[in-house]
């Protein structure tokens, strides 16, 4: 069932170079109870996506174009008078941050702050909001939680404070919880703890989950679906296997390869060579174009649409003419080695 | 947080004694003596000698500072040397008259500057924000005794004489002639509008200055991460700014309590002289004036304290308001 | 930068005259408007003050020493009218071609804000102003008119700023009274900024004992009243220009030490903790180097809000009598003397309050301009 359909969302910022189109065209569906991530480099839309499905994009510089559509649950956010969408806010919809620390209010208890969107939206007297506050506490994994109610941010730890964030979310009992690098900022073992307390919680509550990241690894943790984004585009979309075992897109190979210790060949590092183009300036053609080992000149002379693969899932895209013209691809093509 | 207010208050005792002892160092240098005011043709040396001896103004600088500290912290501050009157009396009836002032000045200065502020932050890049920055400058740069004759001219004696409005204030005084004559309820009233103009001369520059630091403040807190986290929960932005940002920009703004204090008091002077209001400043102003060294000894030593305790208050503020300095 | 010999081209003579005889009209004609009808203006002012008080301009070689000064002003002014118009097309070509040292770069972000440099070039006018003001000033700001028939008289063509209560100008005394107030102004800083940095220095080098003891006495001070210590100390002593520019000056070092004091703390826990014990003599080279520029920016901008704040403040002292003595005017005087009559003669009062807050306003705003252009940029 679907949960969230976004059709043709374009986010452009007006800056002093010009406009920026951090989100070009992106379409995409998030299913009840399913985890789906978006993977890219940073710089490639992926956070804008998730602000403007959150209607958080600052409106001066930024506008989420009248052509996009958002529909949640068959209801249309996009051109959404303000206070109906904070209505959604934190109620319907939730949002995990990346800095735990920087994202909690320094001057209010950790419980203050949870009860915040309970007592906003469900109207809950305070004693009750606190009872509730302290069970979220104790579901997200954070011991003593009726101690930890009336402590400050700053008188616990990274990964404890993620949990808050976490708990706060949580708190009126979203459909669909957005989380932005939420393990980004922590060690390597809390890590692990957060993505499986969030694998957790989507199971337990039903909960969907679009997980935004940098990180490969954490998509292989915890995501059913992948979306590849790169230059404000989405390059590529599939099952977590498929995308791992038989990418589609020279891009997503790449990102595969460049993970330390994958590639057969040893101790060699391949990054991808080149660097991301400018979002006021996105090449015409395909965007990934200088940069793939593949390209020909129908690469720089036409942008390539989505189109499936063969034999892949239903809902498997690639942007890429490969698919079209799969004898094209250049054999033992390693990225920058040699 | 006791222990903080402890450490706090005995570091502030050796910082109003150390003043103190500048201020009594510093007199003790100036050429003629409160004696010396009693020069005249039918005084002959030797009843001036006899006066001083009196006095006390023949013993050498430390024993005359010794005697002085120790009758102070007895809390005997000596007889008023124009006045004849015991200076205690004379402080403790003139000390409410200021702390009105100053009060009601503080008050007007930081409601004013905070609000302002806020709505500059919120408007950032519109043109009210570029106005009222300006007009904020302009008032920051006005010396505070114009901006009373100013507002004399136009909301006191323009008002009445000139142009005959219906509502105008008066210049001078706390109260008015037949106040004793009037009801409670003229008197209160009587009293705020006797407060008004002084009050807003102070309060005006104070504002400004208020104004551009909340401002640059609350700019800097609206960025941060938490806002759009607060934001994220669907609060309305009226809660976002008045109840997350503020609390966090009003922080430094606690440390301006103290800081502003000592100007406060400084204007005050200016301020009393130009309403002819009978507080501390112009007490002390009038006391040099007439070499009333104990009215001037005292007078500077009340200053002092009345600043360090601000300072305390000041700090206790930032305590409470900024739970990680309670928390260390 | 360099400055080439052949500064301007001299075949082309047409050039140089109307660069001489007309100055920034070229400018105007090549774009730089504001810049070159500035210039322009300056020049016509120069001209007017050569036309019409040439009496007084051949007389002042010969007259008292500020007839001389305005001389010797009016002469640097035309000069420096001349360089300018001749040479900034050259430097504006080299500043194009991307000269960036770090006073460079400073200079471009201020150029940017046209209210900080509208306030500088005002401050700066100001003081030319108060330079030339014995060939400015209209009549001899001591000299009493007929007291019958030429009091209080209001703004009119003879006197554009009315007279006071003693027939006098007030347009001449507001000019005088400009003299001092800026003068003193300038070397009360100039007083408290070399106070500061020395004894800042000295703290943040000792450290220890000494550093206590001379923060606590800041501590002191600056929880002092300053005005009611001023008024302390010029009622005792006597009021006199000198006493007043060294007390102020006295009593604002506080600001500047702790700006050095903690310029140096940085400076020592950058340098020093890396450097070990093996560079003895290249330590005072790391502070000449490193501590002189770094402190220097934010010394500049307290000292041009400085000045603002010495200004109000001697005015402030000048309102209760404790200022320059009379006949000199100054500013917070003539507000004082205004006083009777408020209503009656607004203009008494009123232009030298106004006066207060146009050239306080241009050294707050031209402060703020520094401090933005240069603290983020200069943070190396």
């Amino acid at each position: 069932m679907s949960l969230l359909q976004v059709q043709d969302l374009r986010t452009y910022f007006s800056t002093d170079a010009g406009l920026a189109r951090a989100v070009d065209g992106v379409s995409f569906e998030v299913n009840e109870g399913e985890t789906l991530g978006i993977v890219g480099e940073s710089g490639c839309g992926k956070t804008v996506a998730a602000l403007s499905i959150m209607g958080l994009i600052p409106s001066p510089p930024g506008q989420v174009m009248p052509e996009s559509s958002i529909r949640f649950r068959g209801n249309e956010l996009v051109g959404l008078p303000e206070a109906s969408m904070r209505k959604t806010r934190g109620n319907r919809i939730a949002m995990v941050f990346q800095e735990p620390m920087s994202s909690l209010n320094p001057v209010f208890t950790v419980g203050n702050q949870i009860q915040e969107a309970l007592v906003l939206h469900r109207s809950l007297a305070r004693r009750d909001a606190r009872k509730i506050g302290v069970e979220l506490l104790n579901e997200v994994g954070i011991p003593e939680p009726d101690q930890r109610f009336d402590e400050y941010p700053h008188q616990l730890s990274g990964g404890m404070r993620q949990r808050v964030m976490i708990a706060m979310a949580l708190s009126c009992e979203p459909d669909l919880l957005i989380a932005d690098e939420p393990t980004t900022a922590l060690d390597v073992t809390i890590q692990a703890q957060i993505l499986e307390l969030l694998a957790e919680l989507s199971a337990r509550r039903g909960m969907a989950v679009l997980l935004i990241t940098h990180d490969l690894g954490v998509i292989a943790e915890v995501c059913d679906r992948v979306l590849v984004m790169y230059a404000g585009q989405i390059v590529e979309t599939g099952t977590v296997e498929e995308i791992f075992v038989r990418p589609s897109h020279p891009y997503a190979e790449g990102l595969l390869r460049s993970i330390p210790g994958t590639s057969a060949g040893g101790d060699r590092l391949h990054p991808i060579q080149g660097s991301v183009p400018s979002s006021v300036d996105w090449p015409s053609g395909c965007r990934f174009g200088d940069r793939c080992p593949h390209a020909w000149d129908r690469c720089t002379a036409e942008s390539p649409r989505l189109t499936a693969p063969p034999g892949g899932s239903p809902g498997r895209l690639s942007r890429c003419l490969l698919t079209e013209e799969p004898r094209r691809r250049v054999r033992s093509a390693a990225f920058g080695a040699t | 947080m006791m222990t903080f207010l402890i450490r706090r208050l005995l570091s502030a005792i050796p910082l109003v004694l150390g003043i103190a002892t500048i201020v009594f160092f510093l007199l003790s240098l100036a050429p003629g003596d409160a004696a010396s005011f009693l020069i005249s043709p039918n005084i002959t040396p030797e009843v001036l000698e006899q006066i001083r001896a009196n006095m006390g103004l023949d013993q050498p600088v430390h024993i005359r500072y010794l005697r002085w500290m120790s009758a102070m912290l007895r809390g005997d501050f000596g007889v008023s040397l124009t006045r004849n009157q015991p200076v205690l009396d004379i402080i403790a009836e003139i000390l409410p008259n200021t702390l009105v002032l100053s009060l009601c000045a503080f008050l007007l200065a930081f409601a004013g500057g905070i609000l302002i502020g806020v709505f500059q932050a919120v408007r950032h890049n519109r043109p009210t924000d570029g106005i009222l920055s300006v007009v904020g400058l302009f008032f920051y740069s006005m010396p505070s005794f114009w901006l009373a004759l100013m507002l004399i001219l136009v909301f006191s004696l323009g008002a009445r004489n000139l142009w005959g409005w219906p509502i105008w204030f008066p210049a001078s005084g706390m109260t008015s002639v037949d106040y004793p004559f009037m009801s409670p309820g003229e008197q209160l009233r009587d009293r705020a509008m006797h407060l008004f103009l002084p009050s807003l001369s102070l309060a005006l520059v104070l504002a400004a200055g208020i104004a551009r630091y909340v401002r640059g403040s609350m700019l800097e807190v609206i960025r941060q991460d938490y806002i759009r986290t607060a934001r994220s929960k669907g609060l309305s932005e009226f809660k976002v700014i008045f109840k997350h940002a503020l609390r966090n920009g009003l922080i430094p703004v606690a440390t301006l309590f103290g800081l502003y204090l000592p100007f406060l008091f400084s204007g005050a002077v200016l301020i009393e002289t130009v309403f002819a209001w009978p507080g501390m400043g112009r007490l002390v102003v009038d006391a040099i004036f007439q070499r009333d060294y104990p009215v001037v000894m005292a007078g500077t030593f009340v200053f002092a304290i009345m600043v360090v305790a601000g300072n305390l208050i000041a700090d206790v503020l930032y305590a409470v308001v900024d739970p990680r300095i309670r928390y260390e | 930068m360099q400055w080439s010999i052949r500064v301007f081209d001299m075949s082309d003579l047409r050039i140089v005259g109307v660069s001489i005889l007309f100055p920034g009209v070229r400018q105007v004609f090549r774009g730089r408007v504001a810049e070159g009808s500035l210039v322009l203006g300056v020049w016509l002012g120069f001209g007017w003050i050569v036309l019409a008080r040439w009496d007084r301009v051949s007389r002042a070689a010969l007259g008292p020493w500020d007839h001389k000064l305005a001389l010797l002003t009016l002469g640097l002014g035309v000069l420096s009218v001349w360089m300018w118009s001749l040479l900034s097309e050259r430097a504006a070509e080299e500043r194009s071609q991307g000269a960036r040292g770090v006073w460079a770069l400073a200079w471009s972000a201020f150029r940017k804000s046209r209210v900080a440099v509208s306030a500088a070039i005002t401050v700066t006018i100001v003081y030319l102003v108060a330079l030339l003001t014995p060939f400015l000033a209209p009549f001899d700001p001591a000299a009493q008119g007929s007291l019958l028939t030429e009091r209080l008289l209001g703004p009119s063509m003879l006197h554009p700023l009315g007279t006071d209560q003693f027939a006098r100008d007030v347009l001449s005394r507001l000019l005088y009274g400009a003299r001092i107030s800026l003068t003193i102004g300038f070397v009360a800083v100039s007083i408290s900024i070399t106070i500061g940095t020395l004894l800042g220095a000295i703290s943040g080098f000792a450290g220890g004992k000494v550093d206590a003891v001379l923060m606590r006495f800041v501590d002191m001070v600056i929880s002092f009243p300053r005005l009611v210590l001023l008024i302390a100390i010029i009622a005792f002593f006597e009021p006199s220009i000198f006493l007043i520019v060294a007390v102020l000056g006295l009593t604002q070092w506080p600001q500047p030490t702790r700006l050095v004091r903690g310029e140096v703390l940085s400076l020592r826990e950058r340098e020093f903790i890396q450097a070990g014990h093996a560079l003895g003599f290249s330590r005072s080279r790391l502070i000449l180097r490193h501590l002189i520029p770094n402190a220097l920016a934010p010394l500049i901008v307290a000292a041009t809000l400085g000045i603002g704040d010495t200004i109000v403040l001697e005015a402030g002292l000048s309102f209760l009598g404790l200022g320059v003595q009379p006949p000199t005017p100054s500013w917070g005087t003539m507000v004082a003397d205004g006083r009777d009559n408020l209503v009656g003669a607004w203009w008494i009062s009123t232009f030298p309050g106004l006066a207060i807050v146009l050239v306080v306003l241009c050294f707050n705003l031209a402060g703020d301009g520094l401090r933005d252009a240069l603290d983020p940029r200069l943070r190396s």
